[in-house]
């Protein structure tokens, strides 16, 4: 895939970062560089080889179906930007 | 609407699954506590935490999974779905992709006519539900509470094999009966338990091709699910027959206006950019585990109704009708085993049990008559203590409070049936001395003033006397 300067701002929006113009130059290049190295990788024969898509050969340990987080809202909303009748405030968002 | 198009829908389900915590933290996942008493600092995706999944979602899940036959996927694993809104503090939601844990399976529905119809299901994930973004004015701003997020989901997505709002309805219904039986949600829509998102389309009749559709989201009763589906099948229609084309699109259904309208699109398209979630490892199932969900599963719906038609002979009717719902089938079960009279236990549970809960806008688990009560009125009419005109009586009694012993009752009240005919005949002889007229009557062959008679002994024993009783002795009586 081709990195290019609208790539990397369509990113950007779609994970809403304000990106400065003056960066998306370089932030262009360093993108094209990580994929080429993933294209370098992408020419090991993997026929046969199942995908691995975590590194430890071993499955997920569960937890049992227990309350054990307090009520920590407090602790939690001083360091909230905004807050009101116990909601965490942002910016107007309606679809 | 012209006859010339056909609708299409499918619906995608999501059920919330009756978890005492959260899928991926330790937070309670109880419906309606103080805005961010339950969000911990996993739920409001603060740095350095890591999720841990909540092992009571895998046997809901596969009980599910079972209930409609299809396959029990033999490695669980989660991906991110990758998109921002305040309501998602990680900026992505844990779900399943790739490998979800239900695969394929079936639902019967019954239409109107009742006639069948299977439908298909693609298959079913599991996922956490994100907070709740409350858009009231906040001096401008939105507010945002995240006791919500984090609760474990199952989205059930069927495939495109309905054909009338009339079909994804009873669907929907199927499938709330299946979750609430198998104990999976508890099924209460008003809480937001169970959500449909519907995609609708049209085409030509005989076409194969799918027309374009859209998708009206979280749609969370099945009269507004009825609603949606038709507003959207009309306006459909009217958009192609006037040439125009319909825009996929998200939209949204508003009771109050009862109409469906697009959601704002984003500039940008919706790229979800899926990958696997590295943050936790693939769930092994294997056969011994789904064996143990399946010998602990209870009756579905579907056994139930075909049993209670076969071996109990219940009319169709009352079959359906008293398997609608767990609670109420339990309750018939239970009055069964005591009063082992399944026809009169469901004429009562059908008729006056019902009929009284829906009536005062009561749950059947909340029901002031227990099944236990009812099948001790059941009991005392067929052992001919009381007629069952005095046995509503009975019934009513427990049902304002007035006693919680059904034989107790009839025994303070002197309720019991006067049937020994030494103390009916001297009653029936001084009535028909009393009204020679009607008797002479009824000798001429005016037999129908025999209900005359009837009613007057009736009145005199306050409704105790046993009626057959009294017809035959008023009968023998008259024509001495």
């Amino acid at each position: 895939m081709d990195v290019t300067e609208e790539v990397v701002r369509n990113i950007a929006e779609l994970v809403q970062l304000k990106v400065d113009d003056a960066d998306i130059q370089q932030l262009t290049e360093g993108m094209q560089n990580i994929l080429a190295l993933a294209d370098q990788m992408q020419a090991i024969n993997t026929e046969g080889v199942e995908p691995v898509s975590n590194p430890l050969d071993a499955s997920q340990k569960l937890r049992p179906d227990a309350v054990t987080e307090e009520n920590q809202r407090e602790l939690f909303q001083s360091i909230a930007p905004a807050t009101e009748s116990g909601l965490y405030l942002v910016p107007r968002v309606v679809e | 609407m012209s006859g010339e198009w056909e609708v299409v829908i499918g619906l995608e389900i999501h059920v919330q699954l009756s978890t005492i915590s959260k899928i991926f933290s330790g937070s309670s996942a109880t419906f309606g506590a103080e805005p961010n008493t339950q969000a911990s600092a996993l739920d409001l995706a603060l740095p350095g935490v890591l999720p841990v999944v909540n092992e009571a979602i895998y046997p809901k899940a596969i009980a599910f999974g079972l209930g409609i036959g299809a396959n029990i996927g033999a490695r669980s694993c989660f991906d991110r779905k990758n998109y921002f809104y305040p309501d998602l503090p990680k900026g992505y939601q844990i779900t399943q992709m790739d490998e979800p844990i239900v695969l394929g399976g079936e639902v019967e529905i019954t239409l109107a006519d009742g006639t069948a119809k299977t439908i298909r299901v693609t298959r079913a994930h599991l996922e956490e539900d994100a907070g709740k973004s409350l858009h009231e004015d906040f001096h401008g701003m939105t507010g945002i509470d995240l006791n919500r997020a984090g609760t474990p989901l199952l989205e059930i997505v069927s495939e495109p094999d309905m054909r009338s709002a009339e079909e994804a309805v009873s669907y929907a219904k199927t499938i709330h009966q299946l979750v609430t039986y198998l104990s999976v949600s508890d099924g209460d829509m008003s809480q937001g338990s169970l959500r449909c998102d519907a995609n609708v389309s049209l085409r030509k009749k005989g076409a194969d091709a799918y027309g374009t559709r859209t998708e009206t989201k979280n749609v969370n009763s099945f009269r507004f699910l009825e609603a949606a589906i038709k507003y959207e099948v009309v306006r459909q229609t009217e958009v192609l027959e006037s040439g125009g084309k319909i825009t996929q699109e998200t939209r949204l259904y508003d009771p109050d206006k009862d109409e469906t309208r697009p959601m704002r699109s984003k500039e940008t398209a919706t790229d979800y950019r899926y990958f696997p979630e590295p943050d936790l490892l693939p769930v092994i199932i294997d056969d011994a585990f789904i064996a143990k969900v399946r010998d602990s599963m209870p009756e579905l719906p579907a056994q139930k109704r075909a049993r209670f038609h076969t071996e109990m002979g219940l009319t169709d009717e009352d079959s359906r009708v008293l398997s609608s719902e767990l609670g109420l089938a339990t309750y018939f079960e239970d009055c069964v085993n005591i009063c082992s009279d399944p026809i009169m236990a469901a004429n009562w549970v059908k008729g006056d049990l019902l009929g009284g809960l829906n009536r005062d806008n009561i749950e059947i688990s909340d029901s002031p008559v227990t099944a236990q009560a009812m099948a001790a009125i059941i009991v005392r009419i067929q052992d001919g203590t009381i007629s069952g005109k005095i046995a509503k009586n009975v019934f009513n009694a427990v049902w304002e409070g007035k006693t919680d012993s059904v034989d107790d009752y009839i025994q303070s009240e002197g309720l019991v049936q006067v049937s020994g005919s030494h103390e009916l005949e001297p009653i029936v002889d001084r009535i028909i001395a009393n009204n020679p007229k009607q008797a002479e009557q009824f000798r001429s062959g005016k037999t129908k003033v025999l209900g005359f008679f009837v009613g007057q002994v009736m009145k005199e024993t306050a409704g105790k006397a046993n009626p057959k009783q009294v017809n035959d002795l008023i009968i023998s009586k008259l024509n001495d």
